[in-house]
């Protein structure tokens, strides 16, 4: 029990740390791929090839002027950012990051903790996370904070109906389970889900970048039309907390996109390869590979959603609505037929 | 009624399927970006690397002093009167005994000063010097926080001896052949004042 105790404490230290980590150098990563992809060098002065840039930004955001509106509630507007960042780190609990291992006879998973209803606490985390944006807003007492906020929460609420949909589509492939490290062990077995739900990924991919307000669907903070969106009236570190939870958010959503759909910590002929290298079952070297193999398929996810962030204008207002309701819920619920129809007739795998 | 003939008929197409779906022209914009991964940056990392410039480049100006060290500049306000931006601004004064090593002339700038924000690097300081004395260099002025510090008065701009300043690629053949070309108004200048002042030694 000691063993298990201390166990989860280091690797819940470690996946913040690691959170945390991996959302500073997202943006170092976006603003060297945004330089890449337009012909620029982009941070290069602090430290080689700009790594500390990161360093210095949070330090930059560390020692501005806190500026709370006097008009604002100030409870509220503390809460808001505060609220975002905690939920963004919420929802990467429950990624998988390897296979169990063996120590010294405990069987230890490297994941904090594994729910039989884990997808659902993942909708239900992102679908709350709106409300650091909503109170944000709000308590900003500025009419494009509050127009920020607003639009942020009926873009969330739309596209969450297709991601849930294309998730039902997901979990009936999957055989009915709605654990994430259950979904990520029928992938080792068999092909990867993006084999059996082409459609569904496609869906779920474009419901996560508009859930994570990236561009193109970025109107929450649309700077042409909002000033800065939700987050006008915030300085600081509390900006800092929205826009590290952003990047906490799209880092666990591209995990959460490649291990749903792309294996996770698994990938071809994996079981040959450990084999070959001569590691047995258990050995905690496979999970730290998957665990690798995980992080590479997330980076590629991170960078796949950067490039879109590069490439594309942003939406109209009501051509995202139009995109949300009438294309992409009708297309999820297509994809769902289509999966009940194919697991009925042609996999078997409902019985009548 | 139609008032001007420019009248242009636009084309109000309903969208095909394939462009309602945008997917194809995301597609196609996103391969355009992507392939710009791979071309390279045309950035210069200033001031680690500079553009190549010409050799003979105008950039900040030097007072050469002559071989044996001396400053060669005697003060005649020439380059002042050819500025045409009235950036050069000098004070003279007269060698004393024992200076013979300092200043190459009787008369020498006691203080001269260039502003380099008003300056326009025309190089007709240079042009119009009798005495050879101001070059245009191929360096940059540097960047300051206060206006006052682009007004560069003699510690910058007189060459160390230790660090001498070479100039040749200004000073070609065909250069000093144009200076003592007769009947340009800084060579008649010079000529009439050499004049005067062997006229009026005393
Ligand atoms: S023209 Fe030449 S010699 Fe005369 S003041 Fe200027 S730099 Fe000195
Ligand atoms: S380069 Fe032209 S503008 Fe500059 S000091 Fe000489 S004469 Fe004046």
């Amino acid at each position: 029990m000691t063993v298990f105790l201390i166990y989860k404490a280091i690797l819940c230290v470690l996946i913040f740390a690691v959170s945390l980590g991996v959302a500073a150098y997202a943006t170092w990563w976006e603003r060297k791929f945004a330089a890449l992809l337009q012909d620029r060098k982009g941070p290069n002065r602090a430290g080689p090839l700009g790594l500390f840039q990161p360093l210095a930004d949070g330090g930059k955001m560390f020692m501005k002027e806190e500026i709370i509106p006097n008009v604002s509630n100030k409870f509220l507007f503390i809460l808001g950012p505060s609220l975002f960042l905690f939920l963004s780190f919420l929802t990467g609990v429950l990624i998988p990051w390897g296979k169990d291992f063996t120590y010294d006879g405990h069987a230890l998973a490297l994941q904090l903790t594994d729910i039989n209803v884990g997808l659902l606490y993942i909708l239900g985390v992102t679908s709350i996370a709106v409300y650091g944006i909503i109170i944000g807003g709000w308590a900003s007492n500025n009419k494009y904070s509050l127009l920020g906020a607003v639009r942020a929460s009926s873009q969330m609420i739309s596209y969450e109906i297709a991601m849930g949909i294309s998730i039902i589509a997901l979990v009936i492939t999957a055989g009915g389970t709605l654990s994430f490290r259950e979904i990520l062990d029928t992938q080792d077995a068999g092909l990867a889900n993006i084999c059996y739900q082409p459609l569904g990924f496609l869906i779920f991919f474009i419901c996560a970048l508009a859930e994570t307000n990236r561009a193109p669907f970025d109107l929450a903070e649309c700077e042409t039309e909002l000033v800065g969106g939700y987050h006008t009236e915030y300085s600081a570190f509390k900006l800092g907390a929205f826009m590290f939870g952003e990047y906490i958010n799209m880092f666990v959503s591209s995990a959460i996109m490649a291990g749903l759909y792309f294996g996770g910590y698994n990938f071809p002929f994996a079981k040959e390869f450990y084999h070959m290298i001569g590691l047995e079952d258990g050995s905690a070297w496979i999970s730290l590979i998957g665990a690798g193999v995980y992080l590479i398929k997330t980076f590629i996810f991170i960078s796949v959603f950067m490039w879109i962030r590069w490439t594309l204008p942003r939406f109209r207002y009501d051509q995202l609505m139009n995109l949300g309701w009438r294309v992409l819920i009708p297309l999820s619920l297509l994809n769902l037929a289509i999966t009940v129809l194919v697991e009925i007739f042609i996999r078997g795998t409902i019985q009548l | 009624m139609q008032l001007t003939n420019r009248r242009k008929e636009v084309s109000h197409k309903e969208q095909s399927i394939a462009e309602k779906i945008y997917l194809p022209a995301i597609l196609k914009g996103m391969a355009i970006t992507a392939s710009h991964l791979f071309k390279k940056s045309p950035t210069i990392n200033y001031p680690e690397e500079t553009r190549p410039i010409a050799p003979v480049y105008r950039g900040q100006h030097v007072l050469k002093r002559d071989d044996n060290g001396a400053e060669r500049c005697t003060a005649c306000g020439m380059c002042a009167v050819a500025c045409p931006a009235e950036a050069i601004t000098m004070e003279s004064a007269e060698r004393k005994k024992g200076e013979e090593a300092l200043y190459r002339e009787e008369k020498y700038a006691a203080v001269y000063e260039i502003n380099m924000l008003r300056c326009i690097f025309c190089g007709l300081c240079e042009e119009a010097c009798p005495k050879e004395a101001i070059f245009l260099t191929d360096r940059l002025v540097d960047t300051e926080f206060e206006r006052g510090d682009f007004i560069y008065g003699k510690d910058k701009l007189v060459e160390k001896m230790t660090e001498r300043i070479d100039v040749s690629k200004r000073q070609t053949p065909e250069v000093l052949e144009f200076k003592k070309k007769p009947g340009l108004k800084h060579n008649e200048l010079f000529d009439s004042s050499k004049q005067l002042g062997k006229g009026k030694k005393h």
